[in-house]
This record gives C-alpha cells, structure tokens and sequence, in this order.
C-alpha cells in the first residue's frame, strides 16, 4: 500500500490543509517511510483481542442531568477572530 | 546554597516557620528566572505580576495559619498545554499565539486552591508533538547541562525550568513520555501518572487516550507533595478515574524488603548507549542491597510499541486538532475567498511541520480503505501490549528500564528525519499505551556529564509503589543532589 502523491492531495482536503506542493512531495516521501515502518504490525496474529480505544475503562460515563451555570457569552466570545450581534462570525458561506 | 535550589519540602519548612516569606522567594525565582533565562528559554511567558499578588495572598494564608498545605506559597512553572484564566496559552502553536482562555484547567485550579504560586507558562513542542521542543513555534529551549542540547520534550522547558533553578517545581504532560524523558535529559523527578489519575479538563488534547498531566521535580518527596495536590475524581473528565486519593507522602519509607523487581529483557538492547546500560544496571544492584529482589519478566510486544504509538496518537490527534478552524479562537488568515477556504489556509499557517505531518497521518490512517489496516490494527496490538504488563505484574510490583536509550542529543540532530526522532520514545510509550504509571529519575552522569534517567513502571494506581520504589533509590544515592551549573 504504497502511498502517492494523489492520496496525500486527497487526505489533506480532508484535513482542511491548503498544503504547498513543496509539503506534498515532503509528506508523501515521510508519510511512505513512516507507514513502511508501521507495516510491521501486519505481521502479528491480533485474532484474540477485540479492539477498544480506552485502556483502563471501557465503560460509558452517566451523569445526572442537571442545570448548571456555563461559562458567560463573553467569556466564551472573547476570544473569537470576528464576532457579531453575541455570534462567531465566519465568511460568506452562500455566493 | 541558594533559595532556588531548595526543594519544595525544604522550602515549606522554612516558609510555615516564617523564615522566609513567600514574596521574597517569589522574588527570588523571579530574579534567577532574569540571570539564566536567556541562557535557557524555558518560558514562552512570565507572569510576575500574577506571581506577585499570589505570592502576597500566600503570605496572608501562612500568617493567619489557615489552610496552609506544602506548596503554599512555594513558586511554580507550568507547560503552556494546560488553560490559564487570563493568561496567554500557546501550546507553543502560532495557532493559538493570542489565545486567552477564559477559564483554568482542572489541575491549575487544584495548585492554586493548594497556594502555589505561578511563575509563568513553559515552552514545549507544539500541541506536545516531539521529544526536543524543537517543534515549538517560538523557539527551542536549551539543557541547563549542556546548551548544546535539547532539554528533552515535550515538556522541555518545564523540565529545563526546574533543573535551571528557574522554579520550585513544574508540571507537564505525558502522551508518549513527554513528562519522563525530559525528565531523564535534564537529571530531575517526572512522573506520568495512571490514566485517568489526573483530570485532563482544560488541558489541550493531543491524544485524549494516552495524555496524562503530572509533576516534574528535584526529588521524588517533592513529586508525591505535587501528585497529592494534582490527583482526583472530576467530574468534568468522563475518562477520570473514581479512587480514592492516598497521602503519596506516606509511603516514602526506604524499606523496599521483599520487593519484586521485574526487569524486562526487551530494554536492553542494541542501541543502548553503554553508559545509560551501566547506571541503570548499577541501579538495580543499588535496590537489590536493600533487600528487593530481581526478576526475569518479558514484554514481547514491546517492539511494535512505536508503530502502535504514531498510528493511536496521530489519529486521536487528527480528530483532536480539527477545532483549530479560525472561527471561535486562535488565529485566523487574513484573506480568504470563503470558510472552507479560510480553514484550509488558517491551518496550514497556523500549525508548524510535525503538526501537519501527524495531522495527515492520522486522517490517512482513518480514512476509508485504510482505517482497518491501521488503526483498528493497531488499537489490537495496543491490547496485546497492555496484556504483557498484566502478565509481568503478575512476577514483579514494579518494572525498571532506562527511561530513554540515550541521554539528551545535540540541537539539530535528529530534526530532518521524523522516525530517528520518534524512536527516542521506544522505552517510555507503551506505558501510555497500557495506561499504567511510570516514573523517571537521575540514576547516574555519562562520561561526558549528561544525566541518565531510570524508570520505574507500576501497576495501574499503584503510584505508591512507583515513588516508594524511587525514593528508597533515590536515599541511597546523592544524583538528585547535583545541580547543572548555568
């Protein structure tokens, strides 16, 4: 599973990248050097375990639902690049 | 001696006898911080002011002699990962290079009700990717040992900070050993606690699976007075863990008769460096006079730790970062031809080279085609991994390695290739991956006097076991005695 150049102009659209060409060519020659390191995990029978993503509990956490007081709009807004009316404000969306 | 070099305890027992008040140490780092950071680069900030009023209300907690605990007002740094109320945090990112969080992280908040005082916020890799903190956006901070050297990373200029003098004690976080192998590169205390022991609210997310916050420090007491005032159930962190939090301070006995020792085959290998090789097996005869005893364990998997390790973290981290859009903090480009155009070219400004590398590599790994081959391979072999230590433990209560096959490498060394970089993780990620405890601590110098670092691997909540084993090293040794001339 050879990586190009095409797949890594693919996964950085994904990944909301607007990458150079210059970081194209670098990340597809690092990316392919990483992933045939990784290759090595092929090798390994893994039929015995199930996959989890946490290792000390697997367990869904409940809480009770509850009102309770959050961080104030302009605590929250203060930090926004542009702002309107207690909103974000993004670029034009619709043309 | 001088007032920076004391530890945290040494320093309490002067500050509750008011021999010593806290503005006149706060005072003091504050100075030490003018003469060597230059030198060092520890701090992407300093919040004297902050340190000034803090220090001030310290000294009105310990005169009125009302809820006085050992680190009241005892002077502190902490990693620019962790949300500081009003204060710039930049997780070393120009992405977040004017963002001020509008509230504390959990742990913050826990030091600060404890009385410690915040010197300011430390330099680290970006988003805590990387072992040098060459990967900070600012600048990479030097080894008080040798400033030709990196200070070790993540957590290097909290590290950096601590072994300069240039605070009581730190904290940093540990996703892969970021807390222990700086820790190791800078001969001081780093303690990466079990998953879960720490709350992780308000500390920017890397890998939400593997990050742990935890202290660094000048001796192993100081890091169980730090772990006492960090630990706890929060509710704000659904991976938090519900346990009791023991007195980590009570366990510092020295007696280690009847331990068990495990020490894994799979750390002693080709590559190790020779001097790193002797201390730590001089180590072990050192805890074997005191009555432990040795044996065998082995740890099959622990070759496919760092495979594991970059396909787990890049992909917890591709997910992660998304939120770094330029809408509701950090940077945002200034011309954009409309939004999607405006996150694309915010982040590709916005985030440094290792960043995006581990950005693309987790979005590859989850992609579809790829995300069964990868990821989900690799969060199998993480079981098996996790399984080795169920199984060692089951011959040992703690497991001793080096904590990193070198000691720190020459600025430069090791930028231009990601994988030589990676592999200086090798002895300290799988303990993130089975989400146990680890702790690293001085066990010797090279010939060329750089620090060695020994680590010392627990069972999950056992940090008991881990500090007692380290303090009954540490006692009978005088490394964590020694100080890197600046």
């Amino acid at each position: 599973m050879a990586i190009t150049k095409k797949d890594v102009e693919h996964v950085a659209v994904l990944a909301r990248l607007a990458l150079s060409e210059q970081e194209i060519k670098l990340y597809t020659e690092q990316m392919a050097n990483i992933l045939s390191y990784v290759e090595k995990l092929r090798a390994l029978d893994t039929r015995v375990v199930e996959s989890t993503a946490y290792t000390t509990s697997t367990n869904t956490v409940f809480r009770k639902d509850e009102m309770k007081p959050s961080l104030p709009q302009e605590g929250i807004l203060s930090n926004a690049p542009e702002k309107a009316k207690g909103c974000f404000k993004v670029p034009r969306i619709i043309e | 001696m001088e007032l920076y070099n004391l530890t945290i305890h040494e320093l309490h027992e002067r500050l509750k006898k008011k021999e010593l008040s806290s503005l006149e140490l706060t005072d003091a780092f504050l100075k030490r911080i003018n003469a060597v950071e230059g030198k060092i680069k520890a701090y992407i900030t300093i919040t004297k002011e902050d340190a000034v009023k803090q220090a001030k209300e310290a000294d009105k907690r310990i005169a009125a002699g009302m809820d006085v605990t050992p680190l009241t007002g005892v002077p502190i740094s902490v990693k620019d990962i962790f949300c500081t109320k009003g204060i710039l945090t930049t997780c070393a990112s120009k992405i977040l290079n004017n963002f001020i969080p509008p509230y504390d992280a959990a742990v913050i908040k826990k030091l600060k009700d404890a009385g410690a005082v915040i010197l300011g916020k430390n330099n680290m890799d970006e988003f805590a990717m990387g072992s040098s903190t060459e990967n900070s956006a600012y600048f990479t901070t030097k080894n008080p040992w040798d400033l030709e050297r990196v200070p070790g990373g993540s957590s290097g200029g909290s590290a950096a900070s601590v072994a300069a003098d240039e605070c009581a004690a730190s904290i940093g976080t540990d996703t892969g050993g970021s807390i222990r192998q700086p820790a190791s590169c800078c001969g001081i205390v780093g303690l990466k606690p079990t998953y879960g022991r720490v709350s992780r609210y308000g500390m920017i997310a890397f890998a939400s699976s593997l990050d742990q916050a935890g202290p660094l420090t000048k001796d192993v007491k100081d890091c169980a007075i730090m772990l006492n005032a960090m630990a706890g159930y929060d509710s704000q962190d659904s991976t938090s863990i519900d346990a009791p939090v023991p007195d980590y301070t009570k366990v510092l006995t020295k007696d280690v008769k009847g331990l068990k020792i495990g020490i894994p085959k799979e750390y002693f290998i080709k590559g190790l460096d020779s001097d790193v090789e002797k201390a730590v097996k001089q180590a072990i005869e050192v805890l074997k006079k005191q009555g432990a005893s040795v044996v065998d364990v082995s740890l099959p998997h622990t070759d496919y730790a760092i495979a594991v390790y970059y396909l787990v973290a890049t992909a917890e981290a591709s997910s992660n970062l998304a939120r770094y859009d330029g809408v509701k903090f950090g940077y945002r480009v200034k011309e954009s031809k409309n939004l999607i155009d405006m996150y694309c070219k915010t982040r590709d400004e916005g985030f440094g080279p290792e960043v995006k590398r581990r950005i693309m590599l987790g979005t590859y790994s989850l992609s579809a085609g790829y995300y069964e081959a990868y990821y989900k391979k690799a969060s199998y072999v993480r079981i098996l991994i996790k399984r080795d230590f169920e199984e060692a433990f089951k011959k040992c209560d703690v497991i001793l390695t080096p904590t990193s096959p070198t000691p720190a490498f020459k600025i430069g060394e090791k930028t231009s290739d990601p994988l030589t970089m990676y592999l200086s993780d090798i002895f300290t990620i799988s303990c993130n991956l089975a989400g146990i405890p680890g702790i690293s601590l001085p066990c010797g110098f090279t010939k060329n006097n750089l620090p060695i670092g020994l680590q010392i691997l627990g069972k999950p909540l056992d940090e008991e076991t881990v500090l007692k084993t380290a303090y009954a090293y540490e006692q009978a040794t005088e490394w964590h005695k020694k100080r890197a001339v600046v």
